[in-house]
């Protein structure tokens, strides 16, 4: 069993969102996550001053299927129809590490050290992601108030129950396929408003460049991890060289064995820092915002969908006319398509602008600590190696 | 963008000069000479032949060795031999090669290489001496010092390997990348060898060693083609070798000689699996400055896409910064391989070096107890004769004994002898291997300093840029 505790770091590390928990009334974090076998358990805890709420405080326990659970009830809910849903967490992958959890469980081996680092790695990451996903519902006044929500952040049992309902996964399902149709009918919408069609246009081209761009630093990053491996490798088959019991040379080697140490510290271990660091924040922010680009081009899917229902009605309601049948019934229909269009046109504006502040922010924030971070690391590596420098010329 | 690419070309040309004036300072030597140490003949030798005539497939000289009367001198210590080099004039030699030429095309093409001597040695005609010198050269150089010196027990230095495949390719006239890297590290290779060669003091007087370095036409070396008579001899040779190792059980008398050989097969096995692990360092690097450029590509189109101007920008300037980091992993991936791996390439080879005279020493003993078996022989065969009316017969026994009395002593001479000389080439291999080994972690470390400073430098020009986000 793996656990990770929050440290007072976490809060500036890791964010790929900003201005979220700013309001006191309703503060949630993830302080905690177990990770058992193949399942990850997340401890939600709450701080609201809200009378909606029972009690000031919560703790509970969910799973990465909760916040599936979560996620869908809103997507369904017609009211948010107009508002930019937040992603989904992605589910937590542990790959390699989850064999080796496999075989603790079974009492076999044991997990070496970088195996563990590299799993705690990976749950930090799931957390943040989870704990965004929660922190977007919190910090916006609409979802805010959802009763789903608060159930999942108050309820002490397990929500199992509620999840295995069946009508809702075949729902999920249904919504699933249709989804794949949404590109054509939003570049198909005559736009006579020129906000959505700049945003239409800029949407669709974004969203494969950003794709493509957290393809390509993935990669990158799994490069980088490599090359650290090595390193790694390299240090403790030099160690091995030194080890020579060769008397004659005995200090010599002695210095050596000490500098190798050095060099694993500040050759592997900084640039499996920097590796991760630049994931955390160059990899995760991207990979964030393609689900959230997706999310908004779900939105402006919902608008084109009611455009095309009012367009709809128009010719119901002409055709009524023409016939002089259910005239009353047509034109109550257009009018609330009408609406519909109209309310999805006003929230889905708001919500376009209000992402494009967020996401200029939040690039700005981690593009911002990676930097800082890398020159740190890249820093500490430099007097590191310079240390070893000095103790390998001096004689 | 055209300053970057105009810093970044000076940059790896800059660093690509240092890295080869590293090399060379690298391996340029301070030979230390002292005339009273002088052990082998100067008389030049005759082209050694591969054929051996003795019945042991030892490779014997024609003109016998002469060896210094002053035995003492291979009883030193490694701290007296340390000593006596301070009390020496310190002479020294440089040696490059460069400018690889192809000659010829088709299938009988081949690469042609300048090779510079610069030394104050008087051995040498002149101060300066540029010879045009091809592969078959180096390898025909590396035969002669290997049949003239390994079973004296010298540590004779490897010449580098043969590549079927890459030189295939150049001779096809193949001009891509690939190509251009074999001949580079084919280059460096061949000076690395020549700078160890002359590095060991009886190799850098040996006449044919003078000859490779000065003069200007060298009889082809025919003999060291893979698939001529003598190659084929060759791996006869050695597989008879492998077989004859397998049959001589040594009585060790000296514990000196164990302990040494099982270390040497300690550091066999772990020099190669620190040579596999920097391989795979360098080929990860180089995957890491592929993704890195494609990296760079995504995010400059992801900058184009952007609709928020001072973000937009921001994206594109760290697309320019990931290009700066690429190029900084593909020097870096340079520096990985030309100093480190290349470099625990040779010394894998060296210790075969030094394990074949290990056993060059045991074929020696052998050959000793073979000529002690023979003496017995003759002796018995003689206390025979003493009571067969027979004296011709007795006589020739007589003088048969005084024969093998005489080669006996000879192997056991011999046996002393090469003990001696890998006491003190062991020694001397140490000492290079350890000092070899510090001056390239160094430069290695100074390598990788260099590219974090850099990394550093890009960063901190990013950073405001980042900042300007608004």
């Amino acid at each position: 069993m793996t656990s990770i505790s929050e440290d007072s770091d976490k809060e500036k590390v890791h964010s790929v969102s900003v201005d979220l928990n700013n309001d006191a009334s309703l503060v949630i974090d993830i302080p905690d996550a177990l990770c058992e076998r193949d399942k990850v358990k997340f401890t939600v805890h709450t701080k609201t001053t809200l009378s909606s709420f029972q009690k000031p405080e919560y703790s509970v326990q969910r799973q990465h299927e909760d916040f599936i659970w979560l996620h869908d009830t809103i997507v369904e809910t017609e009211e948010y129809a107009g508002l930019i849903i937040p992603p989904a967490p992605p589910k937590p992958d542990f790959e390699g590490p989850r064999e080796k959890m496999h075989k603790l469980g079974e009492g076999e081996s044991s997990m070496t050290k970088e195996e563990y680092a590299k799993m705690k790695q990976e749950l930090e990451k799931t957390v943040q992601v989870h704990e965004v996903f929660l922190q977007r519902l919190s910090s916006h006044p609409m979802f805010r108030k959802d009763r789903n929500f608060q159930i999942f952040l108050e309820y002490d049992q397990d929500l199992t129950v509620r999840r295995k309902n069946a009508k809702e996964m075949f729902g999920g399902f249904f919504k699933n396929m249709v989804k794949s149709a949404d590109e054509v009918l939003i570049s198909g919408v005559k736009e006579v408003d020129e906000f959505f069609e700049q945003e239409k246009n800029f949407l669709l081209d974004y969203s494969s460049k950003i794709k493509d761009a957290t393809a390509k630093a993935e990669k990158m990053t799994r490069s980088h991890k490599n090359v650290a491996d090595d390193y790694n490798h390299i240090s403790g088959a030099l160690n091995n060289t030194a080890a020579d019991n060769n008397t004659a040379f005995k200090k010599h080697l002695e210095k050596c064995a000490e500098v190798f140490e050095k060099l694993r510290v500040s050759i592997s271990k900084v640039e499996d820092r920097m590796a991760s660091d630049q994931e955390l924040k160059l990899t995760e922010l991207l990979r964030y915002y393609t689900r959230d680009i997706q999310a908004a081009k779900d939105l402006l899917y919902r608008r084109a969908r009611a455009l095309a229902d009012y367009e709809n009605s128009n010719k119901a309601l002409d055709k009524a006319r023409l016939k002089g049948k259910d005239v009353a019934q047509a034109e109550e229909n257009q009018k609330q398509c009408l609406q519909k269009f109209d309310k999805l046109s006003e929230s889905g504006k708001k919500e376009l602008t209000s992402f494009k502040a967020r996401r200029v922010v939040a690039f700005r924030k981690n593009l911002i600590e990676m930097t800082e971070l890398e020159i740190k690391h890249a820093k500490n590596s430099v007097s590191l190696l310079q240390g070893s420098i000095e103790i390998l010329k001096s004689n | 963008s055209n300053d970057a690419e105009n810093t970044a070309a000076h940059h790896r040309n800059t660093l690509q000069f240092n890295t080869y004036s590293h090399r060379k300072q690298l391996f340029s030597v301070c030979v230390t000479l002292s005339e009273a140490t002088e052990e082998v003949s100067l008389d030049s030798p005759e082209r050694q032949p591969i054929l051996s005539d003795g019945p042991s497939p030892v490779i014997t000289p024609v003109t016998p060795v002469m060896i210094s009367s002053r035995a003492d001198v291979f009883d030193r210590s490694p701290d007296q031999d340390e000593d006596e080099e301070e009390n020496r004039d310190t002479f020294d030699i440089q040696i490059s090669v460069s400018d690889p030429e192809k000659v010829g095309d088709g299938m009988n093409a081949y690469m042609v290489y300048k090779v510079l001597t610069k030394t104050s040695l008087s051995i040498f005609s002149r101060d300066e001496v540029c010879v045009k010198r091809r592969f078959s050269d180096f390898l025909g150089l590396h035969s002669k010092l290997a049949s003239k010196y390994m079973h004296m027990g010298y540590i004779v230095p490897p010449a580098p390997e043969k590549s079927i495949v890459g030189m295939t390719k150049v001779k096809v006239g193949k001009e891509d990348l690939s190509s251009v890297e074999f001949v580079e590290k084919r280059r460096s290779a061949l000076e690395r060898y020549l700078l160890r060669t002359v590095k060991h003091p009886a190799l850098l007087k040996d006449p044919d060693v003078l000859q490779f370095l000065e003069s200007s036409e060298l009889p082809r070396a025919v003999s060291t083609q893979a698939l001529s008579g003598a190659g084929i001899l060759r791996m006869v040779n050695k597989a008879a070798d492998a077989v004859n190792k397998m049959t001589i059980k040594m009585n060790e008398s000296d514990a000196w000689f164990e302990e040494k050989q099982q270390q040497f097969e300690n550091l066999d096995v772990q020099l190669r699996k620190l040579h596999a692990s920097v391989e795979s360092l360098v080929c990860h690097r180089k995957e890491l400055s592929v993704n890195t450029a494609s990296f760079a590509k995504s995010a400059a189109m992801l900058g184009n896409s952007e609709d928020h101007t001072a973000l937009s920008r921001a994206l594109s300037q760290l697309a320019e910064v990931e290009e700066k980091i690429d190029q900084l992993h593909q020097d870096q991936a340079c520096a990985d391989f030309y100093l480190i791996s290349e470099l625990l390439g040779d010394y894998v080879r060296l210790i075969t070096a030094v394990k074949g005279v290990f056993d060059q020493r045991m074929k020696t003993w052998a050959k000793c107890q073979d000529a002690q078996v023979m003496l017995q022989r003759k002796r018995e065969a003689e206390a025979k004769l003493q009571h067969a009316n027979k004296p011709d017969k007795l006589q020739q026994a007589k003088d048969e004994i005084r024969e093998w009395e005489g080669k006996v002593q000879q192997g056991e001479r011999d046996f002393e002898q090469i003990s001696k000389n890998i006491r003190r080439e062991v020694g001397r291999f140490e000492k290079d291997r350890v000092k070899d080994f510090r001056v390239v972690i160094i430069k290695y470390l100074e390598s990788l300093v260099h590219t974090q400073q850099q990394m550093i430098k890009y960063w901190e020009a990013f950073l405001p840029e980042a900042k300007a986000i608004a």
